[in-house]
């Protein structure tokens, strides 16, 4: 397999006030493509950062962050949002949805990124639409969909552009377990039969038996790794 | 989906508070346009007047009478080609709330310096002329008062009363007289000067002002400087200009129609801005969220600015633009009813221009800074809020 991440001892620093605070010193992962990892750890850990890092929604203080080795830390904000838009799909905890898009609206708007067509860009609504199983949930806004079917419709807005990389912030931290282990068999479809790249940061021990490899982190370290059996 | 349907989703997805900010700017544009009107019309009479028409009034206040004895002197001028006078009546008919505007003139010299404006047939002239308790009322005075020819209309003053203590002139409708234009305000009267002056009680031989025209516009300075210096240092000082500024300060004794207008008008869209500015505020703070998602899709800053922008400016045109019909409509309704008073009110292509551009303005001022605090927002910074 290739290596589709490469952190090289990436830090990150914020500054509160007067104070510094180090969250990462030195710290150096490798994520393969087709790969599905979780990233568990205390509150405070560092594992959100660890994620906006790796979807260039934030910059490391120090290190090298390469994809499909091209560095990405050294993007310009503009850079950074083409290189989204055309990389990775997002998945958050509580779906973020454009509450006055209807769902097939709310999966359409990564595509206004692109230059496809208006039919091209239907085609790939109702594709993904289907992959999650709500294409008859089309026309519904948010409101008028479960907990359970808002986090299936941000699933396919991740999706719709066909990135390589998904990353998942607590995808199924809002959702009961019958309804949590749905999504994450569908990130395990999309891992295992799309070839799709997932990233999930989560407290639950149950979500993270879904992905391949888990990474411990504490402190702004790695403190363990676990594979699949 | 296009970008036009998420801006208008976004401005829509409130639709109380969309309704009330588009209400406000609409009431502000309709305003605008009606008054903007108004100041054109009452600015259009004036420029309709005639270049070498001129006025003498009393120096005090054109409310302060004149000798009679004056009218001899003004022609004497030379270059006064035909002067005449006229005298306020304060004429009502019947009930005191029926006022009628009258005015108490020498026939013959006068519809000589108004040839042009008060267009009357041949035959109800010569009537006019002879007839000393004759009058001759405006189209629209006569059917909104019900006139016809013959008849005979006591009309009562609320200034003079007759020397047997009344205060009624019965005068005879001689003729019905038409404007210049089909717009033109024919809501007034003439009667004969020598009637009121033979029978009142009070002001006998002074008139109201004196009215003549000069054989070149060129020579109006000269005349006006000259009937002025005629009757300085008398009791009654003069003050001669053209008709035009005439009707200017006319209209000024009224207020600053002008100044009025715009204080309205700058009120009315102070608080516009104010109302669009906080709502486009409130309206992405409480989208904090969803930009800062919107950019980790990769929509990038300048297009987040952009459509924040574009709701603004879209809000403030469709607003505007809905209270410019209005005022078009209000103002075509208004031309009919005011057709008297206000014959040239209309809405114009400046007052629209403006109106544009005022919308243009309202919706970048009250977008900029929603657009640009938009813009700046941090995406890890918003979503650690959530």
């Amino acid at each position: 397999m290739t290596k589709l991440f490469e952190l090289h001892d990436v830090a990150k620093r914020f500054q509160r006030g007067k104070e510094s605070i180090t969250i990462f010193d030195g710290l150096s992962l490798g994520i393969e493509e087709g790969d599905f990892v979780a990233i568990m750890g205390p509150s405070g850990s560092g594992k959100t950062t660890l994620l906006n890092l790796l979807g260039g929604v934030d910059q490391p203080s120090a290190g090298e962050i390469r994809f499909a080795g091209s560095r990405i830390d050294s993007l310009s904000e503009t850079g950074l949002a083409a290189w989204r838009a055309a990389n990775v799909g997002f998945i958050f905890q509580f779906y973020n949805l454009m509450p006055m898009l209807s769902a097939e609206r709310n999966v359409e708007l990564p595509l206004l990124l692109t230059s496809l067509s208006r039919a091209r860009r239907r085609q790939s609504v109702e594709a993904a639409l289907k992959l999650v199983g709500l294409e008859d949930r089309a026309r519904h806004l948010p409101k008028e969909l479960s907990g359970g079917q808002q986090q299936r419709v941000a699933i396919a807005r991740a999706v719709v552009s066909d990135p390589k990389l998904l990353l998942c912030d607590e995808p199924t931290g809002d959702l009961d377990r019958a309804t949590a282990d749905e999504i994450l068999k569908m990130l395990s479809l999309l891992n295992n039969e799309f070839g799709k790249t997932i990233v999930m940061v989560t407290h639950d021990p149950e979500a993270a038996k879904y992905a391949k490899r888990v990474l411990h982190l504490d402190k702004g370290r790695f403190a363990g790794e676990e594979l699949a059996a | 989906m296009s970008e036009l349907h998420l801006i208008w989703r976004n401005l829509v997805r409130r639709k109380l508070r969309f309704a009330l900010t588009l209400f406000a700017i609409f009431i502000a544009f309709l305003i605008f346009g009606v008054l903007g009107g108004v100041r054109t019309a009452l600015q259009s009479g004036v420029d309709l007047m005639a270049d070498n028409r001129l006025v003498t009034v009393n120096k005090i206040n054109f409310t302060q009478p004149l000798p009679i004895s004056y009218l001899n002197k003004v022609r004497a001028i030379d270059g006064v080609q035909v002067a005449s006078h006229s005298g306020w009546f304060g004429a009502y008919v019947r009930d005191s709330r029926n006022v009628i505007v009258a005015f108490a003139i020498e026939p013959e010299s006068y519809l000589q310096v108004y040839g042009d404006e008060i267009r009357l047939d041949p035959a109800q002239r010569e009537a006019f002329l002879r007839n000393r308790q004759g009058m001759i009322a405006g189209e629209a005075l006569a059917k909104a008062q019900g006139w016809k020819l013959g008849d005979r209309i006591p009309v009562q003053s609320n200034i003079f009363s007759r020397s047997d203590g009344s205060t009624t002139w019965e005068m005879v409708v001689e003729g019905i007289f038409r404007g210049k234009e089909e717009s033109s305000d024919t809501r007034r009267m003439y009667f004969h000067y020598d009637y009121l002056n033979e029978s009142r009680a009070i002001g006998k031989d002074f008139t109201g002002i004196i009215v003549f025209n000069t054989v070149n516009p060129a020579r109006n300075e000269t005349i006006a400087r000259q009937i002025d210096a005629l009757f300085a240092n008398s009791f009654y000082e003069t003050q001669t200009d053209t008709a035009k500024a005439f009707n200017k300060a006319f209209i000024a004794q009224l207020g600053n129609i002008a100044m009025i207008i715009t204080s309205v008008v700058s009120a009315a869209f102070f608080t516009i801005l104010l109302i669009v500015g906080n709502t486009m505020m409130l309206a992405i703070r409480e989208r904090t969220t969803e930009i800062a998602v919107m950019k980790t899709l990769g929509f990038r800053s300048e297009r987040i600015f952009r459509m924040v922008l574009a709701e603004s400016m879209f809000l403030s045109l469709l607003g505007g633009l809905l209270g410019i019909a209005a005022a078009l409509m209000a103002v075509a309704g208004l031309h009919k009813a005011l057709a008297g008073v206000l014959p040239d009110l209309s809405l114009g292509p400046a007052v629209i221009a403006q109106a544009l551009a005022i919308m243009l303005a309202l919706g970048l001022v009250t977008g900029l800074l929603p657009a640009f605090a938009a813009m700046r927002l941090n995406i890890v910074t918003a979503l650690g809020r959530n």
